[in-house]
């Protein structure tokens, strides 16, 4: 486990409080293009016939020869994409913090060792090997970003929203978190320190946000119900109990 | 394509799943899960290919805002598997011309099928 370092090419300092970033094993591209998004997409709809993307017309092409080869089942690449984008998501991840919140055995097991704390409860494999637990306390929040790609624990989280692949979240993350923050409508006291994690290959992050107040007879399932993705990564709070009634 | 929660964030909803523009993109991710599984390549061979094509891309002036993530990916998936001996780029160009040809032979509407190509190249 790596413990959050400032920053070498600098976290800078804002509203009178220190940034921590993570410390970076890899070289970062802090590009600031929000402008410059790519429109390089082959449209043309004045045709009677079918049309294919040029990307479309290279996914077919290694499809057919995996195929032809009996290295893929189209039949269990249809799976694949459904239980990504029905059964992982972050359904996972929050039944994981609801049981954090609920059983402090658990939460000591999962401080320990979050990778096997997890795979407790059947979720792990690719993408959630090396995972790390941060926790948010009254006096610290954590948000998660990979500023080189976009490492990501899939098992827990399903898979990641566009913006956290975007270079301006990664690049802006570190730089300016309380910034980032705001734009998620998230603001916090300006004595809350906020740290950021870089994800990398090697290891992945989790953060556990504090139990919503007024939650005290609520049941591991009814607290599942407040985590969400955002909260995970860092960029929301959970829901409160009222935003559910 | 994109869903309300990718441009509100904070939206006090359930949030549910993977973003997926195209689905190309659903596509791709699915053959590199389901090579991984094969055993065509380790995990950490498709980190390594994936975080080179970024780099690489980056050095080319990409702005890398997201959108282009997965063509990265489709790039790197190509490079493995033409690095793994399993097709080389010629026969990937004439697979992806012939997939051109069967769309422009296609009706609008049907499906998309490589039966469709005129030539008959494969199949």
């Amino acid at each position: 486990m790596r413990p959050p370092q400032v920053n070498g090419q600098g976290p800078v300092e804002k509203r009178g409080r220190a940034v921590h970033a993570s410390g970076m094993t890899h070289q970062t591209h802090d590009h600031d293009h929000d402008e410059h998004h790519h429109h390089d997409h082959d449209h043309e709809h004045d045709h009677d016939h079918s049309e294919l993307s040029e990307v479309a017309l290279r996914v077919r092409a290694l499809e057919t020869i995996l195929t032809r080869k009996g290295l893929v089942d189209p039949a269990a690449l249809d799976a694949i994409v459904e239980t990504y984008e029905t059964k992982i998501g972050p359904r996972n991840g929050a039944r994981v913090i609801a049981r954090a919140w609920t059983d402090p055995a658990y939460l000591a097991r999962l401080r320990e060792n979050a990778t096997a704390a997890i795979a407790e409860l059947g979720y792990g494999g690719r993408q959630g090997e090396h995972m790390q637990i941060v926790e948010n306390t009254t006096d610290t929040h954590n948000m998660v970003v990979c500023t080189l790609c976009s490492c990501y624990p899939w098992p827990v989280l399903g898979l990641p929203p566009v913006w956290y692949k975007s270079a301006p979240y990664r690049s802006r993350a570190v730089i300016d978190p309380r910034g980032v923050l705001k734009d998620f409508g998230v603001t916090l006291p300006e004595t809350m320190q906020i740290r950021v994690w870089d994800s990398t290959a090697e290891m992945r992050y989790l953060v556990l946000p504090m139990r919503p107040a007024g939650t005290d007879s609520w049941s591991e399932e009814q607290l599942a119900h407040l985590v969400t993705r955002d909260s995970m990564i860092g960029t929301g709070q959970p829901l409160t109990p009222g935003a559910t009634r | 394509m994109s869903r309300i929660e990718d441009f509100l964030p904070d939206l006090p909803c359930d949030v549910e799943g993977p973003i997926f523009a195209e689905p190309w993109q659903a596509q791709a991710f699915a053959m590199t899960v389901a090579l991984h599984q094969t055993g065509l390549f380790t995990w950490s061979e498709w980190a390594e290919a994936l975080s080179q094509e970024i780099k690489r891309a980056q050095a080319e002036g990409d702005p890398d805002c997201g959108d282009t993530y997965y063509d990265h990916w489709l790039n790197a998936l190509e490079a493995l598997v033409i690095a793994k001996g399993v097709a080389d780029e010629t026969l990937l160009a004439a697979l992806r011309d012939a997939w051109d040809r069967a769309a422009d032979a296609t009706p609008h509407g049907e499906p998309i099928v490589l039966e469709n190509d005129p030539q008959h190249a494969f199949g």
